[in-house]
């Protein structure tokens, strides 16, 4: 297949698509581009399906973790499109809530690693110690945005 | 003891359980403890032997840092010094008389006439703060101490505390035995001392431990990977920040070592979880001093961790989805698109940033670190100051000693052993190495890396020759094999005896570091200057405490809403103990109001009187040191204020005064350097005065001339005040004249 072989040529370097964009002439050029899109989409159609399969495999606290990150960026993201829409004043307001978002889905994620089994260098480390460390820093953090909120 | 404690010294690595065999050790028994407990009867563990060895070395040092400070102390007395400090305990003065919250919302108007200076904004309160809560801890306890007595002491009693946190640095990155040279190393190191001895009380005494304890815990939450070590970093950075500006080096070295890192293959969970958990719980908090502000997220210096930030999550990502995708083809696919994406956005959204103006670029105080002749061209005050300019060898030498040539040694030492800890002291030596070159008073940041990269190439050279010493005995008593050395010692008594004397002769070598640090302490680093001191004719002590007293004459003598006109390194010390307004100080804030004075000091004196009248000047200060032979006063500075001043009133032409590109004040002199204001103030009435015998009356002895204008007449202004020394000159603006 036609993909494939554009596969093993490559090997995920970009700049060998950007050469191959700039030498041929135009005709030749939009039947590459049609040719990538093509290949891009199977690939994108095939990652999606092993990802999901995968990630169907893994325990349920992880996916609790995870469920509660994305709640986090959500709630970010929220933010970002009402300051697009209204303006950022009082900036340190802004701030805080949005890093309040951020810094609770990047606790959440160390709590993650911690917690995951697989991982081997935290072997040693108790989950209960890792979820006290994760509620005291969420506890520094909320303390902290608290007085910055104004 | 001695003879039970041989097997542990040297070659005992910490924590390591050494049972020394039955031959060696009688048994313990707690009825065997004679009554007179020498040292010999203590018949302690091997552990607990290097248990109190250790401890009592490190409150050796702790005890050696704090008292190797006090020199001024005891030879003048126990006041603050230099210019800045006095800023610093005019601040921590009004904090403990008005409290936190007035603090902290200060507005001053008895500086910077007439625009007054947000001081509740614009400062670092981390000094302040400690120094109150120790004032106040004490009082607690019902010492009823001063707030100054705790003000002088609070740097030795910080450069104690540094040298516990380089042994557990040390500790961290080598071994115990490296982390109590380190801490021997640093409480003596000139470096650290210049800015850290008892009454200098500034932002550096406190701020270097705060560095220091911000860089060993997150090393050690990249070490363990521990959220609790995490925090702990980002709670010293918190302290660091509101400590000094200086807290830009560790924002920028974390991201660069994380960096380094990630580029050579060392990426892992446990940097993930350390870098992530500091970045953003340290940013939250940094941002809560006023000074400090939004920086970390619109200045061009704090990018770099923004970045790197942003760089982490992209790097776990990947990792996750690797580690989720058993297809490596699928994965590439997906790696190809993302990084693509992520370069594209970040580039561009960093474009933006930059060329819209919201992110500012790098600010003129830093950029001058990374261009050094920038500030002279543009930013003359800048250039200005005495300690921003670049270092001499002479200094590193006086400063490091043999520190300098064991930097190099530990630098191999630690690429022998690479290991994330090691990287780190490296890029930290390597980088403040680097802005120690270029600017003097960086040195004082270079210090402790310097201090601990030299203790490891100590330990690990006297471990290695220890080692090498004490072969041949091992093997003739026990026949235990440690590595190399029984067949060493048993074949090679040459090799023994060479252990030995280079044994010998670093110890020679470290003692001469003691002795060559104390002479520095006690000769450059410790004078007040507030106060000079020299040598009489026969030899006694003669003090001169002319600034204290024209200040002091200034608190009693003039009105208490005066305003009183000097060169801005004098404004901090007149607000403190004059308690006089004054129209600029040490805080350089606004250089148009500095090149106002400039240009009233080297105008003539009609044009000066002008400019005096505009601003509310009541009194004029100078400082003049040709009686003395003091060469730090306002003639010798004179043509920065007109460097300042020209560079805003370009009316003011350096030129005008210099004499064929020369700086003259005898009769060669140009004719506008001998009638411009700061003349005629220094040298009025001096051409009378007959300073060194044999020479002619009017003999400057700062610049070693016969002043060329004696007869100098002032209209507009009138003594107000010399100084028995002749130091310092107070002149009182007389109002204008009545009309007719």
């Amino acid at each position: 297949m036609r993909s494939a072989s554009e596969h093993d040529k490559v090997e995920g370097f970009p700049v060998h698509f950007a050469l191959n964009l700039v030498l041929v002439s135009s005709e030749s050029r939009s039947k590459v581009l049609l040719a990538m899109a093509r290949s891009t989409s199977k690939d994108a159609q095939a990652l999606l399906h092993s990802f999901r399969s995968a990630y169907a495999a893994t325990p349920t606290n992880l996916k609790i973790i995870d469920l509660y990150v994305g709640f986090a960026v959500f709630t970010a993201l929220i933010q970002i499109a009402y300051i697009a829409i209204v303006g950022s004043f009082p900036f340190n307001a802004f701030l805080s809530g949005l890093l309040s978002c951020i810094g609770t889905a990047v606790l959440a994620v160390c709590l993650r690693i911690q917690v995951n089994r697989e991982n081997k260098e935290f072997k040693d480390l108790p989950p209960e110690r890792a979820f006290a460390d994760f509620v005291l820093c969420n506890l520094v953090l909320h303390l902290v945005i608290m007085n910055f909120l104004g | 003891m001695v003879g039970k404690a041989e097997p542990v010294n040297g070659s005992v690595k910490s924590g390591s359980n050494q049972s020394i065999p039955a031959t060696m050790q009688s048994p313990l028994k707690k009825s065997d403890l004679i009554p007179n407990l020498s040292l010999k009867t203590l018949k302690l563990k091997t552990k607990q032997q290097e248990l109190l060895i250790r401890v009592s070395i490190l409150c050796l040092v702790y005890v050696l840092a704090f008292i190797t400070r006090l020199f001024s102390v005891l030879r003048y007395e126990s006041m603050i010094h230099e210019f800045d400090p006095y800023f610093n305990y005019r601040t921590t003065l009004f904090l403990t008389e008005k409290g936190f919250y007035e603090f902290w919302n200060w507005f001053d108007s008895e500086s910077w006439y007439p625009l007054g200076r947000i001081i509740g904004g614009t400062l670092y309160p981390g000094l302040m703060v400690t120094a109150a809560i120790i004032y106040w801890l004490l009082r607690f306890l019902r010492f009823a101490i001063h707030i100054r007595e705790v003000c002088v002491l609070t740097a030795p009693f910080f450069a104690s505390n540094t040298t516990l946190v380089a042994y557990f640095f040390g500790k961290e990155v080598w071994d115990s035995g490296a982390g109590l040279v380190a801490a021997a190393l640093i409480a003596i190191c000139p470096g650290y001392i210049s800015r850290s001895v008892a009454g200098s009380y500034d932002n550096e005494g406190v701020a270097i431990f705060a560095l220091l304890l911000t860089f060993y815990l997150f090393v050690k939450a990249v070490n363990t990977g521990s959220l609790a070590w995490a925090l702990a970093s980002a709670f010293a950075y918190f302290y660091m920040v509101s400590a000094w500006g200086g807290y830009v080096f560790i924002i920028n070295l974390i991201p660069l070592y994380v960096l380094v890192l990630l580029i050579t293959g060392r990426y892992s969970m446990r940097l993930y979880v350390a870098y992530n958990s500091m970045y953003v719980l340290g940013m939250l908090l940094a941002m809560q001093i006023r000074f400090v502000g939004f920086q970390h997220v619109q200045s061009g210096e704090h990018m770099a961790a923004m970045g790197v930030f942003f760089l982490l999550q992209v790097f776990f990502f990947l990792d996750w989805v690797k580690h989720l995708l058993s297809d490596t083809k699928l994965f590439q696919a997906f790696l190809r698109i993302t990084v693509t994406t992520a370069i594209g956005v970040g580039a561009i959204a960093l474009g933006v940033g930059m060329a819209s103006g919201y992110i500012s670029p790098w600010t003129g105080r830093f950029y001058s670190l990374l261009d050094p002749t920038y500030a002279k061209d543009h930013i003359p005050i800048i250039a200005s100051v005495s300690e921003h300019q670049p270092t001499a060898w002479s200094s590193f030498m006086f400063d490091f000693h043999i520190l300098l040539f064991l930097f190099p040694a530990g630098l191999y030492f630690c690429f022998k052993r690479l290991s994330d800890a090691t990287i780190f002291i490296v890029m930290y030596g390597l980088t403040s190495m680097y802005f120690a070159g270029v600017m003097v008073r960086l040195i004082l940041v270079a210090t402790p890396a310097v201090c601990l990269i030299s203790a490891i190439a100590v330990s690990a050279t006297i471990k290695n020759l220890t080692l090498v010493a004490r072969a041949k005995s091992k093997v003739t008593q026990t026949g235990s094999v440690r590595g190399s050395s029984s067949s060493k010692g048993s074949s090679k008594p040459f090799q023994r005896n060479g252990a030995i004397a280079l044994l010998l002769g670093a110890f020679y070598l470290l003692s001469k570091y003691a002795t060559h640090c104390t002479w520095v302490t006690s000769e450059a680093y410790s004078s007040p200057s507030i106060v000079l001191a020299a040598r009489g004719a026969h030899g006694n002590r003669v003090i001169f405490d002319d600034y204290r007293e024209a200040y002091f004459w200034l608190r009693k003598n003039t009105p208490p809403d005066a305003k009183v006109m000097s060169w801005w390194d004098y404004g901090y010390q007149i607000t403190a103990m004059g308690n006089r307004t004054v129209i600029v100080d040490n805080n350089t804030w606004n250089n148009t109001h500095i090149a106002t004075v400039g240009r009233a000091m080297s105008s003539y004196e009609d044009e000066a009187y002008e400019i005096m009248r505009s601003l509310d000047v009541d009194y004029v200060l100078v400082v003049f040191g040709g009686v003395t032979g003091y060469s730090s006063d306002d003639i010798n500075k004179f043509l920065w204020m007109v460097r300042i001043g020209g560079g805003v009133f370009p009316v003011i032409k350096e030129p005008d005064y210099l004499v064929n590109g020369e700086y003259r004040v005898d009769k060669g002199a140009a004719p506008k350097m001998l009638n411009c204001l700061m003349y005629k103030l220094s040298y009025y009435r001096f051409g009378e005065l007959t300073t060194e015998y044999g020479k002619p009356p009017g003999y400057d002895r700062a610049r070693g001339v016969e002043i060329g204008n004696k007869d100098i007449k002032l209209e507009y202004l009138e003594e107000a005040f010399t100084t028995s020394n002749w130091i310092v000159r107070i002149y009182k603006v007389k109002p204008p004249n009545n009309r007719w």
